[in-house]
């Protein structure tokens, strides 16, 4: 039975019916109960953001609040997994991947190939990404590009509530390493979502929208903007396809030159700072794989090539909005060769 | 049980477990001095860091360790894949870039690895396997195995912050984890005298919270005593421990280091500072073993590192049918 709940619970509920399922589930991080050695309540926070909230009661000794010492507890998360845990690490904000990129990148996503297919390490990593909250530079970021380009490495980006539970609950019984990235902005965002549990698999996309004029590619939340700017553009006519590929490594080629085929034009929304993200790793893609399909050259709707700003008055210009968009396919429906 | 070695040292090593001792430190031995010869002749390719000098330190930990329990190693690494059981064969092709590998060629000196014996990993990251322990004691405590967690580090890793956060959360979560800080005086080039601001990088374990000690690592039995007390302790409950064992390495940081830092103590290193001779000397007057069986071993020892070469150079290297696969358990 699917009722409607939040983006947050979404992710709290796919990581206690994991729990309830297997023993060797553990979840660990800053504040992931909150309250560790204080004289007030356990469980205070459960997350700083209440992700985590209730599973430190409901499962004694299995979430571990943890020193800020991201390299150590990140790096124990992985060491764990490849002693038969199956740990969930939170790494509070994804810009903290600074202090311990080390034990995901060189450690965690490099065990399997280094030591010629030997080793599993199946370790969640979860982190909040994005902007919206005026947060600033140190905690507003989209860096699953980064994640993304690493072999090794599995990278998820929920789009909606529904997408977050089933592919947090993927992500746990996946065997390799996986990022999963939850935009700190959607956690009260609400959807219907089956109150059993299901997974989603990696490397299929969801094509959210039908249409038969444009193809558009959104990532993470940009996929909530694509389709505001989809209903604006199908009261003029236009009517897109929206793609959300759900997890950005891997990817699911094959959807999106399929509706590139058959809609001739591309537009890659990717809230990710544009030199080296998702849109212009999957325009490279779409133009030597589908060269022959395009009738207009491919546009990304992208944040700018800054930090992220501060000022509200700057922030709401950072980031990509359904103007942007609907702006983006007007350029490729009526460019002219 | 035997008798007890008469010079303080409590835990009884039989005569089968003095030879297996003696036979791995040997073996190391062996290992990294033909290395050395063979890595002038350039057939081995990329970066070795020999472990020739040290062998007291992983053989005397490494001695009280089993199937449950864990190690994490560093880029200097042959030695503690030696001492916890990985195939010497397999380690040899692995260096020559060979098919047969413990990583079928992937891994190469600084990656040999097996899992299946508790081995995570020697790491071309200095202080990349203290935190990694964290997890493998944290998995062994919460499966009750009784099992603990073994991050081998130099005394470079002893200034990594990983490390330092690594022994923190250690204590914090009470994990069954020791943390061997092999300082052979020399991070690379640069002096441990001088890198490390304390006077001993064991003094850092107050303000972990952790008991620290100093052993010299040029002595088996002292490596053997310092590392029983502190993996009983973790096994019980008890967590963490700092031990540093303070040694030289009798080559250069890698091999083709001309160590033009160096004095001239690595010859004196060689000739008075020698955790083989030093344990051949003391078991043979205490007449634990006979100096035949010893002699035995070192033949024994020769006649494998032979093969393992032999057998490295004749394997097959991997194929473009290998590039790409086990980046991923499925994709």
């Amino acid at each position: 039975m699917a009722r409607t709940i939040s983006y947050r619970e979404a992710i709290n509920e796919a990581l206690h019916q994991e729990m309830e399922r297997d023993e060797s589930v553990l979840v660990m991080g800053e504040d992931n109960a909150g309250g560790a050695g204080s004289p007030g309540e356990d469980d205070a926070w459960g997350g700083v953001l209440g992700v985590t909230k209730g599973l430190y009661h409901r499962f004694p000794g299995r979430v571990l609040d943890t020193p800020i010492s991201e390299s150590a507890f990140v790096g124990a998360a992985i060491g764990a997994a490849t002693r038969g845990m199956r740990p969930v690490a939170e790494l509070m904000f994804i810009d903290f991947m600074g202090v311990c990129f080390d034990q995901i990148f060189n450690q965690a996503a490099k065990f399997r190939y280094m030591f010629g297919g030997k080793a599993e390490t199946p370790v969640v990593i979860r982190t909040m990404y994005g902007a919206g909250l005026r947060a600033a530079a140190q905690h507003s970021q989209a860096l699953y590009p980064l994640f993304t380009h690493i072999p090794g490495l599995k990278v998820v980006v929920p789009s909606s509530p529904y997408e977050a539970k089933g592919l947090m609950i993927q992500s746990i019984r996946d065997n390799d390493p996986v990022i999963f990235c939850e935009h700190k902005a959607m956690y009260d965002a609400t959807g219907d979502v089956p109150e059993d549990s299901y997974t989603i698999p990696f490397g299929e996309a969801n094509v959210v929208r039908d249409g038969e004029d444009v193809t558009i590619v959104a990532i993470g939340r940009m996929v909530s903007v694509a389709e505001e700017a989809a209903r604006t553009l199908s009261s003029s006519g236009v009517e897109a396809e929206i793609i959300d590929p759900r997890t950005t490594s891997p990817l699911d080629t094959e959807t999106i030159l399929e509706s590139v085929e058959n809609t001739g034009r591309l537009v890659v929304v990717d809230e990710a700072t544009p030199r080296c993200n998702l849109a212009t790793d999957i325009s490279a893609l779409v133009a030597k794989e589908a060269f022959g399909s395009l009738r207009a050259p491919i546009e990304m709707v992208t944040a700018p090539h800054t930090p992220v700003p501060f000022s509200d008055a700057l922030e709401d210009l950072y980031i990509p909005d359904a103007q942007r968009v609907t702006n983006a396919v007007k350029t490729v429906t009526e460019w002219k060769s | 049980m035997t008798d007890t070695l008469s010079t303080g040292v409590t835990r009884e090593l039989d005569e089968n477990a003095l030879l297996d001792a003696y036979r791995t430190m040997r073996t190391i031995r062996a290992f990294e001095e033909r290395l050395h010869d063979e890595f002038a002749t350039g057939e081995i390719p990329g970066f070795v860091h020999l472990y020739a000098g040290e062998e007291a330190s992983a053989t005397g930990v490494c001695t009280h360790l089993d199937d449950r329990d864990s190690i994490a190693s560093t880029h200097r690494g042959h030695g503690h894949c030696i001492a916890k059981g990985v195939d010497v064969k397999a380690m040899m092709a692995e260096i020559y870039g060979r098919r047969t590998g413990s990583c079928h060629g992937k891994g190469g000196s600084m990656h040999i690895a097996d899992l299946s014996k508790g081995m995570l990993g020697a790491n071309g990251i200095v202080g990349g396997g203290p935190p990694l322990i964290c997890g493998a004691a944290l998995a062994a405590k919460q499966q009750r195995t009784g099992g603990v967690g073994v991050a081998f580090f130099g005394d470079g890793a002893s200034n990594q912050g990983t490390t330092l956060e690594a022994l923190n959360l250690a204590s914090v979560w009470n994990l069954p984890a020791i943390f061997v800080a092999e300082n052979n005086g020399y991070a690379e080039a640069t002096a441990s005298t001088w890198s490390v601001a304390a006077d001993n990088i064991a003094d850092r374990a107050a303000g972990f919270g952790m008991p620290g000690v100093i052993v010299d690592g040029f002595d088996f039995f002292a490596v053997y005593e310092a590392a029983g007390e502190a993996i009983e302790r973790a096994r019980e409950g008890g967590g963490p421990t700092l031990i540093e064992v303070k040694f030289t390495r009798y080559f250069g940081h890698f091999e083709g280091d001309q160590q033009t830092y160096r004095a001239s103590e690595v010859a004196n290193a060689r000739e008075n500072l020698d955790c083989l001779k030093r344990f051949r000397s003391r078991v043979t007057e205490t007449g634990q073993v006979e100096a035949a069986k010893l002699d035995a071993v070192d033949a024994q020892v020769a006649d494998l590192v032979d093969a393992a070469v032999d057998e490295a150079k004749a394997a097959p290297k991997p194929t473009a049918a290998d590039l790409e696969t086990d980046v991923y358990v499925s994709y």
